[in-house]
């Protein structure tokens, strides 16, 4: 039965312990629609041939509902509506309130991806490791505009707010690949904000967890070569590294965390450097991208201004493949450290 | 009654030779007839034609945008434009549909043209506001659509911030058109509010308004009450993209969902802005096809103003996904299921004014029955995605753009079609064709549910609104819409083609073509200047008063 209200309803499959109770509710709520609208639409057809009109200037009686009529028209659709609501309710109540046991994972929506991080454990991009039967609690928050965080499988949703975490939970109920979408229109690319939330039973995830925190660069390569961890960044740092190779870039900066003329690349990206005059600066995308255009803008202490500016030198988009490999060169600390965030107690 | 005097007017009328007046006071439209005596004119008939015009022009407009969208949903990846085409081509849609079409359609151009005449009055109270608010209305409208086209805007009609202070398309002057529109949503609210209070002619108490006087009523409260605030919400958000303000911006303090509090303050009234004058369409036609007194005429006119009130409390319930408090969502959710009650009462007893009606199926009564299926189907499912739980899963997806295409576009189109046709022998003095009129209904209608009900589908399968591509299982579904529209569409063009030509062509209806009660019928089709020529009409019973005179009882009270 259910199985064909599901195709001719056309949900998709119920994968999260909150989907069965939505879809319950669901089937009521349209069954109750539907005869309605064609109970209302029948007595409306049956009462036009009954009292068509006969001559044109027809009398008709003078009919006004008594006080019983009245009361059944209100009194029918507010129960119906209220008891939707009532079981509604209950079932948003459970969706709002996480369990005490959930595993955490911090997402941020970003123009145009999700990101995930798992407080001790690795960071990713436009997937979703979770383990099944067990609830999953996601704090949500955006880097710039409005995104929502949707799982049809879950029947989930949840708005990513920039400076602020919301949250929503679910428990998976089996393994597989699950598509999340972004619901909030968040600009050009709002239908590409695509992702997935990759199902797996709990020793695989176990397994896929372990497999993450093992070693650290030549792990990060492994995880590079996996599809689900970002691949066109992957490409892109690859790229970078050959392009830094024939810029010579690596004729100042060493990948190995030894300082040579220039300072080296790893662990550089998202590190406070003090600088000449005792100011500090962040390097982010903007601060390597301006040393590469105007090295003498901000020289870090300690260092000095020799290098040329590669203006003109280089296309914007090996810019950013340098940036990317730059990026990629992490410390562990730095690509393995809990996720900053405000803490969130569960709901008691 | 007289029965020489049946193909006239049906209710009583001063004294007066019907053929003089033709000759001494001519009709509105032949009063005058330079450019200036149009522009200028302070006349709530010529108004309402002026304002025809041009909502006609917006939603061709707005139509045009529509089928761009279904055409380009035809294929998952681009059809015929780019992304940030589609994301101001959906935007221009639907500011131009619910902004310049929707809210003022039926008020500003029905209600301008029978209110008076409903009421038995010469004009509304305040003539020359009434023609200042056309002319805010056009000088909103065109400095919103100049924005729209030079630079184009791309945050849907909602302008959620902060994507509408960070994008670098031109918001500011959409915003503060939309900001100019409001003032004459304002000031047509306030003139029909005064002209209901104080223009009542002898005989017209408050429970003898016609039902579509009583649902512009509660329609005006609202947009009086509500209005100022989305217009200050558009100039705070003009200042938060030019200067910066921060109130929305949480890197200065600010809070993005503040917007949507603001906002949907006043637009979730706003859709009862654009239903409830449907709804009094709805029910001055279904008793004049039906020759029946209204069935519940005080549940219907109080539900008006129930659903004006109650339509404060609900704002809500577009909320439920974006970090409220679940005890609001819990009060916001059960206020809503109040609206859907009050609805409810109005589709019974326009059911029952069928009752032992006699039912002539004419062109509006079609629409009608359209507007029925629309009003129940999308009503509950408004009440479908108002439970929390299941709003969960529908938030922000196909299944709201069907529902309130159901019963935002679905009932006032309706409602829009109907009084065109209902009122035309009324405004033009002309008949239009019958049959093609059913042909074009039976377009609409079944275009309509073509389109719209495959949407409802996309939503449950959970494609997200606003998508420019989407994944492949979705495209059947959007074939079957796009196809649907294409019906929808041919539909328009068939009125637009025999409407035209019964402007010019169709034969005199006489003044009472569908031998109604309404009031408005009183006055010669179409109505001199002053709309009633001699001394002010008396009105002894109330509108839509069928019964045989010699066996009726007739009851004192409404």
């Amino acid at each position: 039965m259910s199985n064909f209200a599901d195709k001719i309803l056309f949900l998709p499959e119920r994968a999260s312990t909150f989907a069965e109770k939505v879809d319950q509710l669901h089937y009521f709520v349209v069954g109750v629609t539907m005869v309605s609208s064609i109970a209302v639409g029948l007595a409306a057809i049956f009462m036009f041939f009954r009292y068509r009109r006969r001559v044109p200037n027809q009398h008709t009686e003078y009919v006004v509902p008594n006080l019983p009529t009245e009361f059944l028209f209100v009194s029918v659709p507010l129960v119906f509506f209220l008891l939707w609501f009532a079981i509604g309710f209950r079932d948003f109540v459970f969706y709002t309130t996480p369990p005490k046991d959930t595993y955490d994972v911090y997402v941020m929506g970003k123009q145009w991806m999700w990101k995930f991080a798992y407080p001790e454990g690795p960071n990713g991009v436009n997937v979703l490791h979770v383990p099944a039967g067990r609830p999953v609690r996601l704090l949500i928050t955006s880097r710039d505009v409005l995104h929502s965080f949707y799982v049809p499988a879950f029947r989930i949703k949840m708005d990513a707010l920039p400076g602020r975490y919301t949250q929503a939970w679910f428990e998976a109920t089996k393994p597989g690949t699950y598509q999340v979408l972004c619901t909030e229109y968040c600009g050009l690319s709002h239908s590409k904000m695509l992702a997935e939330v990759v199902v797996l039973s709990p020793e695989d995830f176990e397994e896929w967890l372990k497999e993450q925190k093992r070693g650290r660069l030549a792990g990060r390569q492994d995880a590079l070569a996996d599809t689900s961890l970002v691949p066109p960044v992957a490409r892109m740092a690859e790229q970078g590294q050959r392009l830094a190779g024939t810029q010579g870039c690596f004729k100042c900066h060493t990948m190995t965390g030894e300082p040579h003329i220039g300072p080296t690349f790893l662990g550089m990206y998202n590190r406070e450097e003090k600088l000449e005059d005792g100011k500090t600066i962040r390097v982010d995308e903007a601060y390597i991208t301006q040393s590469m255009m105007d090295p003498g803008a901000h020289i870090v202490s300690g260092y000095k201004n020799v290098m040329p500016t590669f203006q003109g030198k280089l296309q914007g988009a090996e810019t950013a493949a340098i940036v990317e490999f730059i990026k990629s060169l992490r410390t562990p600390n730095v690509r393995e450290g809990a996720s900053q965030g405000p803490a969130y107690e569960p709901i008691q | 009654m007289n029965p020489s005097s049946s193909t006239t007017a049906e209710g009583v009328l001063p004294a007066h030779d019907a053929h003089d007046a033709h000759h001494d006071h001519p009709s509105y439209l032949v009063d005058g007839t330079t450019i200036k005596s149009w522009l200028l004119t302070v006349d709530h008939k010529r108004i309402a034609i002026m304002y025809l015009v041009w909502i006609l022009l917006f939603f061709l407009v707005g139509g045009i945008f529509a089928m761009a969208i279904r055409i380009e949903m035809l294929t998952p990846g681009p059809t015929i434009m780019d992304a940030m085409t589609y994301n101001r081509t959906f935007t221009l849609h639907g500011m131009v549909m619910i902004f310049l079409f929707m809210i003022p359609a039926i008020p500003a151009v029905f209600g301008n043209f029978v209110l008076p005449l409903m009421l038995g009055a010469k004009d509304v109270a305040f003539p020359k506001l009434n023609l200042a608010s056309l002319y805010i209305y056009l000088a909103g409208a065109f400095l919103a659509l100049w924005g729209m086209i030079n630079g184009g805007l791309d945050t849907g009609w909602t302008f959620y911030t902060p994507y509408s202070t960070h994008t670098t398309t031109t918001v500011a002057p959409v915003l503060f058109g939309a900001f100019i529109i409001g003032f004459s949503s304002i000031a047509t609210g306030l003139n029909f509010i005064v002209t209901i209070h104080t223009m009542r002619a002898p005989g017209i108490t408050w429970f003898k308004l016609p039902l579509f006087a009583w649902a512009l009523y509660a329609t005006s409260c609202i947009q009086v009450l509500a209005t100022p605030v989305i217009g200050l919400l558009m100039v705070i958000v003009t200042g938060e993209q030019l200067f910066h303000f921060g109130l929305f911006d949480p890197a200065r303090g600010g809070d993005p969902v503040l917007f949507q509090h603001l906002f949907w303050f006043y637009s979730h009234p706003a859709v009862y802005i654009m239903v409830l004058p449907s709804f009094g369409v709805m029910s001055e036609v279904v008793a004049t096809y039906s020759r029946k007194n209204i069935f519940g005429y005080r549940a219907i006119a109080y539900s008006s103003l129930g659903i004006a009130f109650v339509g404060f409390f609900v704002w809500g319930h577009h909320m439920f996904v974006s970090g409220q408090s679940t005890f609001d969502a819990g009060v916001f959710g059960v206020l809503t299921m109040l609206v859907g009650v009050f609805t409810a009462i109005k589709v019974f007893n326009w059911v029952g004014t069928v009752y032992k009606g006699a039912v002539d199926f004419k062109t509006p009564f079609a629409y009608f029955c359209g507007f029925l299926f629309f009003t129940v189907f999308g009503g509950m499912t408004g009440i479908a995605v108002a439970t929390t739980s299941l709003d969960v899963h529908w938030h922000d997806t196909y299944f709201v753009v069907a529902h309130f295409h159901f019963i935002m576009v679905g009932a006032t189109v309706m409602a829009f079609l109907a009084s065109l046709h209902y009122w035309f022998p009324k405004m033009f003095g002309k008949t239009y064709h019958e049959g093609w009129g059913l042909v074009a209904a039976a377009f609409i209608i079944l275009g309509f549910n073509a389109t719209f009900i495959p949407q409802f589908l996309l939503g449950n399968y959970g494609m997200p609104r606003r998508y420019f591509e989407y994944p492949e299982r979705y495209q059947a579904l959007n074939v079957a819409s796009t196809a649907g529209a294409s019906l929808l569409a041919f539909g328009f063009l068939i009125i637009a083609i025999y409407l035209v030509y019964s402007l010019a062509y169709g034969r005199a209806s006489g003044q009472n073509p569908w031998r109604s009660k309404g009031y408005e019928w009183l006055s010669a089709s179409p109505p001199p200047t002053h709309n009633f020529v001699g001394p002010q009409p008396t009105y002894p019973e109330e509108p839509h008063f069928y019964v045989d005179p010699k066996k009726a009882e007739v009851p004192d009270v409404v």
